[in-house]
Parts: structure tokens; sequence; C-alpha cells
């Protein structure tokens, strides 16, 4: 490195910043996602954290598009595009494939929107999971099927507008909770995490890769077009949901649960909802009527602790 | 060495002997046997691939996709039902032109349930871009799934290879089992090229624009056809090594037939009897029974007919708002030729029923007379 580049005062440089997120970069500048897209952030950190012995599996999601079309691919490891109902299956194929191989070390991920994870593909990632299968599973959760156009999933929050719950009330119906689902399956390790804390995500891709068995990790990821949000206020938002504990940021490990990110002093969930154009029909009452559910299960959460 | 086997058992003999790397199954009847005895070879410590118990079909075939792209010889096994669920999975893998090799027992489809031997569940799966082989005896099926992987690993496509339900998979037949040193210098490793490997990153699948699209589709159309020469050499190869030989199809008795019976699977040996029976009393009647439905093998089978030598189609199959597919398959493949004898098709053992000797007699005989209707198949019933 030249020392006084005109851009990084020298002092600086002398005192050897150690950054506190890898300088690895095996995502390229070159993918198609959208302006302030959460995904492409998420993914450039899970590499980070992964490293170039991965490969991926990538069912029909944004990723899809985002990965650019042949012969181009935006990630620096062996990518792998599958059918949409049967990331976990493929991703399991490959690994048993590599062992075929001989090779027992490469880590293989499968990398799926929210559509993918919650709904079609849900059959497949449950076998995976119950028969720990030694892959990492991802979901990353835009809360609708953003690459078709903001169509509601199971991982859309209630009363959200999408293009198939129009109307001023929107979905009627809750975001399903996955987290409980896997929990069920007593897997070895599973994590949630956002892009506003990305010491903090790079961190349980490390650590995940060092476990063996089904690993899954929860991201929320906020999508400006199919939010309506402006492409600036993704890590904004993902922080807000975090600090209005709407999003619990956690790990479990061996069925232990422990807070990543904890919120001692939670925010008005109407600070994350406010801005948000698909929640823009929400009353007061439909407010407090999510305040209500979060406080609900942080009470829980307290009632599980004691 | 000979030993009494199961069609189901044969298949999995053959995968054994293909020493596959990964089969991924899920059981369904009547292929069941055929991942128990994998399963069971494996607990013994005799089969040293990988065995994968999966939760659906979409998800055996899903994790043969992955191992495949690894650069594992792969293997499943399903049937009806099984096959249908599978559908999207068998255009991805043959358009990813993986050279995975699965066995179908074939089975009627619902509704309403029925178990039994029905081409329905293969036949419909023919514009997936895998190869089809139809079997006739459990013999067949042990060699078939060997010549398989020689063949798929050679044209860069899946395939399948199919034997009816019950009749051959729970019909105990001796089997000759190839040495297994013979299988390998017969079947090299499997050692493609392009695979997932973290030292080379490449990317499998991606979108491809129209242009591309349409030359891989070109290229898969040009190698499926390539495939008739393939399954030519490898069937001789096959004949040298282990001294049963095979080809597109297996004529018997057909050089004088004044009409000729046209079948696929265990119904090509009960023709074999009719056939016989037929010339006892007297009639020249042959028998043409086709091994390959993909590639269809059209030149080989214009090569093949006489001029106004009829073909008697029997079908285990329809196709609704058509008619049998076989009959179908071969009136396209002789429409644009010179030579082209009267077909006559023939609609029979739907869901199971049998195909007896005396009802392709009848079949014969009503081709022979010009008994029969022309433009659309006769369904015909075994009248006991």
């Amino acid at each position: 490195m030249t020392e006084g580049n005109g851009r990084v005062p020298t002092d600086i440089v002398k005192r050897a910043i150690k950054p506190s997120v890898p300088s690895s970069e095996l995502m390229t500048p070159g993918h198609l996602a959208c302006q302030g897209c959460a995904a492409t952030l998420s993914m450039r950190y899970a590499l980070k954290g992964l490293g170039s012995e991965t490969v991926l599996v990538i069912p029909a999601c944004c990723w899809t598009v985002l990965a650019g079309p042949a012969p181009r691919s935006a990630v620096g490891v062996p990518l792998l595009h599958a059918p949409f109902a049967a990331a976990a299956a493929t991703a399991c194929g490959v690994k048993a494939g590599l062992r075929a191989r001989g090779d027992q070390t490469t880590q293989v991920v499968a990398w799926a929107g929210d559509g993918g994870t919650f709904d079609i593909g849900l059959q497949s990632l449950s076998g995976a999971a119950e028969r720990n299968e030694d892959i990492i599973y991802v979901c990353y959760d835009n809360e609708a099927y953003m690459n078709t156009g903001i169509q509601r999933s199971g991982g859309t929050p209630a009363h959200a507008w999408t293009m198939t719950t129009p109307g001023s009330s929107g979905s009627d119906l809750p975001k399903k909770d996955l987290d409980a689902i896997l929990r069920a399956h007593h897997i070895p390790y599973m994590a949630t995490a956002t892009v506003a804390y990305p010491e903090d995500m790079v961190r349980k891709f490390s650590k995940a890769r060092q476990i063996k068995g089904f690993r899954f990790i929860h991201i929320l990821s906020p999508c400006p077009p199919g939010w309506k949000t402006e492409p600036d206020q993704t890590v904004r938002l993902s922080r807000l949901a975090v600090q209005t504990g709407l999003f619990m940021v956690y790990e479990v490990e061996q069925g232990k649960m422990r807070l990543s990110v904890p919120v001692p002093k939670r925010k008005p969930v109407g600070e994350y909802l406010a801005g948000q154009g698909r929640f823009k029909n929400f009353t007061p009452a439909d407010v407090e009527a999510v305040q209500k559910s979060v406080d609900e299960s942080w009470a829980r959460l307290a009632d599980e602790k004691a | 060495m000979k030993k009494v086997l199961m069609g189901n058992h044969a298949a999995a003999m053959g995968a054994m002997l293909a020493k596959v790397d990964v089969v991924s199954a899920y059981p369904i009847t009547p292929q069941t046997q055929v991942v128990e005895f994998l399963a069971e070879q494996k607990a013994k410590g005799a089969f040293a691939g990988q065995y994968l118990k999966v939760e659906s079909e979409h998800s055996a075939m899903a994790e043969l996709l992955g191992a495949a792209t690894a650069g594992a010889r792969c293997f499943t096994a399903t049937s009806s039902q099984g096959l249908a669920y599978m559908h999207e999975l068998l255009h991805w893998v043959a358009g990813a032109r993986l050279p995975v090799v699965m066995v179908d027992v074939n089975r009627a489809l619902a509704a309403p349930w029925n178990l039994w031997t029905d081409q329905s569940d293969s036949l419909s799966q023919r514009d997936t871009g895998w190869m089809q082989f139809y079997c006739s005896t459990n013999q067949e099926v042990l060699d078939t799934v060997i010549m398989a992987y020689r063949i798929a690993e050679e044209v860069h496509l899946p395939a399948m290879v199919v034997l009816d339900g019950f009749t051959l998979s729970h019909t105990y037949e001796p089997v000759d089992i190839p040495d297994a040193e013979r299988v390998d210098a017969f079947l090299p490793r499997y050692a493609p090229s392009q695979i997932l490997d973290t030292k080379t990153p490449l990317s499998f699948g991606a979108l491809a624009q129209p242009k591309e699209y349409f030359r891989l589709r070109r290229r898969m159309a040009a190698d499926m056809k390539r495939a008739e020469d393939v399954i030519m050499t490898v069937g001789r190869d096959f004949g040298e090594s282990f001294g049963r030989r095979y080809g597109l199809f297996d004529a018997y008795r057909c050089d004088d037939a004044d009409a000729i019976l046209v079948t696929s699977g265990a119904v090509g040996c009960t023709a074999k009897a009719a056939v016989d029976a037929l010339r006892e009393k007297g009639y020249a009647a042959g028998n043409l029974r086709l091994r390959v439905f993909r590639p269809f093998p059209a030149d080989a089978l214009a090569a093949f007919v006489r001029p106004g030598i009829p073909l008697a189609v029997i079908d285990r199959d329809y196709s609704p708002g058509g008619t049998g597919i076989w009959f179908e398959e071969i009136k396209a493949a002789l429409y644009s030729r010179e030579v082209r004898p009267p077909v006559y098709g023939f609609i029979a053992g739907l869901g199971g029923g049998d195909i007896t000797s005396e009802l392709l007699q009848e079949a014969w005989l009503k081709t022979l007379s010009g008994r029969a209707a022309e433009a659309e198949a006769s369904w015909v019933e075994d009248a006991r």
C-alpha cells in the first residue's frame, strides 16, 4: 500500500488499521441488483465469512438474476442454479458429489429467498434439516416474491401491501414463524442477521462454517422496490427492525438461544413501519397491533429465560 | 455367474456393477425393492457408493442434479406418480447435459389408483430430453443399466431404463451377472471435464439469452441423434465383452413375415410366443420389439420395413385426444419415406391388464386381413 495517496491520512495507515469486516472480496461489483438491495450486501458479507472454498446453490429468486446471465458471474465461487423447490436437496446432492470426489472440506451453501424457503422449498428444507445434512442454508427474507414483482409469500408480514394483497388492508395473514419450524428440527446451529450489523453477520458465517451438520441462517433483507422505500434506507431499516424488536438477532447452538444484539430499550415499532410504502395504509390501530405482538414475543422470550 | 433374480434386483445389480457414486431415492410400488436392495448392500458393505434417503422424488432427482454437477456417477429408480412428480427435474437434468441413469418401473398413473404395469408414466416423459430404453427380460434390465452409463456419458444425456411393473419387476428369472472386473474394463470411470470445483469457479445453469438457448437445444438435438449410433456401438461392444449383443430393436422371424407385430417391454417376449403359435397354424408372422423410444430409431425403422407388409403396433399406453403413443411415433417416422407399409394400432392392457399370446395373435390376424381401423388404434381386451 502506498502511503499518502491523498485519500487516506498517513498517520491512520501507520496505525495499521485492522478492519472489523475482512477486506477480502469474493463478490464482484458487476451484479444486477437494484440499488439498496440488502440481498447483495448480505452475499458480500456471507462470502467474506465463508471464504473461497464454497459452492453456492441458488434456486429461483432475485439472486438468479443478480448473479448475472451466462457466461458471467458476480461471485468468485462455483455456483449451481437450481429449481425453485429444490435448493436444499440440490445442495445436499452437491455435498454428496464432492464427497464422492474425496473433497470433505468445501462448504456447500443453499442461498434462497423467502418464497423458496417459507413456501415452495419448505419440504426439501425440512427433509435436509431433519437428516442433519452437512450444508448451510441461507434465507434472505425480503418478505415477498420480489423477483416476480412483489407477490405475497409466507414471509410477508400482516397487512403489508403486495400485488396479490391489494386494497387498503393488505395481506390478512401473519408472517409464518419459520424460525420456530427450524428450531423444532433441533439442528446444530441457526442464526438470524441483518446488514446493519456486518461484523455480526460475517462472524456468524465464519462460525457456521466451522460447525458440522445442518446450519440455517435467516437474514431480514430490505428491498427498496418491494418495500417502497428509498435505497439509502436499507441499512437504517435493517437496524430499526432490530432496535424496535421486530426482528431478533440471535444464535441457537445445540438448542441454546443467545441474543447477538441485545435490545435493552426497544424503540416503538412505528419508527420502523413509517416511511415504508408497503405499510402506508396502516392505521394507528394496526401499528398498535404490531407493537402488541412484538411486546408479547419479547415477554415470551423473558419467560423462557426465567 | 448365473443367479435367479427379480427384475428390481437385476436393476439394482446393474447400478452396483456400474459402480455408481451416489444413489438418491424414494420408495414407490413396484420399484421399492430396487432401492431396498441397494440400502441392504450398503449396510452389508457390498456397495461402496453413497446411499441418500430423501423426502420426495423431486428431491431425489434434485440431489442427483447436484451430485452429477459435482462430478459423481448417479443412479435412482422410480415409478408412476413418482416419475410424474420428478418431471420438472427431468427437463433440468437433461438441459444440464448430465448423464444420470434412472430405472423406471412402469405403472399406470392415477386417478383412479392402480399399481400395475402401463407405459403411460415413462412415455409421458417423452419430451424431457431423456433417452429411453425398454427391456423385455431381467437379463436385459441388468445389461441395459450398465450400457446406459456408457451411452449417457458419451452423449452427455440422461437415460431411463424401463421395465414392466410386476411382469418383470417382481418376476424371478435366471440372470447372468457379469464379472465386475470386466464391467470396469467396459465402463471406465466417469471423468467429466466441467464440474463444481472451487479451484475453477464456474457458474452452471445461469440465464441464457434466446440465441444461446436455441443453440444449446440444437446441440442437444444433434447429440440425441448421434446417440442412435452410440447405442449401436455400445451394444456391439457389450456383445463382444459379455456375449449378449443389443441394438435399437430386436427382430424375430420377420424376414419372410406377411405382417409384423411391433411391441416393446415384456410384451415383446409374449409376442415371440404369439409368432410361434401363428407359425404353427401356417401363418408367416413376425415380431419387431423396439428397445429404444428416445432417440426414436426412425431411420433404422424405415430401412427395416418392407412395402406392403403391414405393422401391428401394440400400445400399453394412450395419449388422450391422440391415440397409442408408439403407433403415432411409428406413423410419423414412416410418413415421409418412400416405403410406407400400412400401420395398424392396438391399445391393450392399460392399468396392467394381461396382453396374452391370444390377444396378440388376434391383433396380428386383424392386421393381415386389413380388418383393423387404420386412422385410430383399436381398443382390444383379452376376452377371458
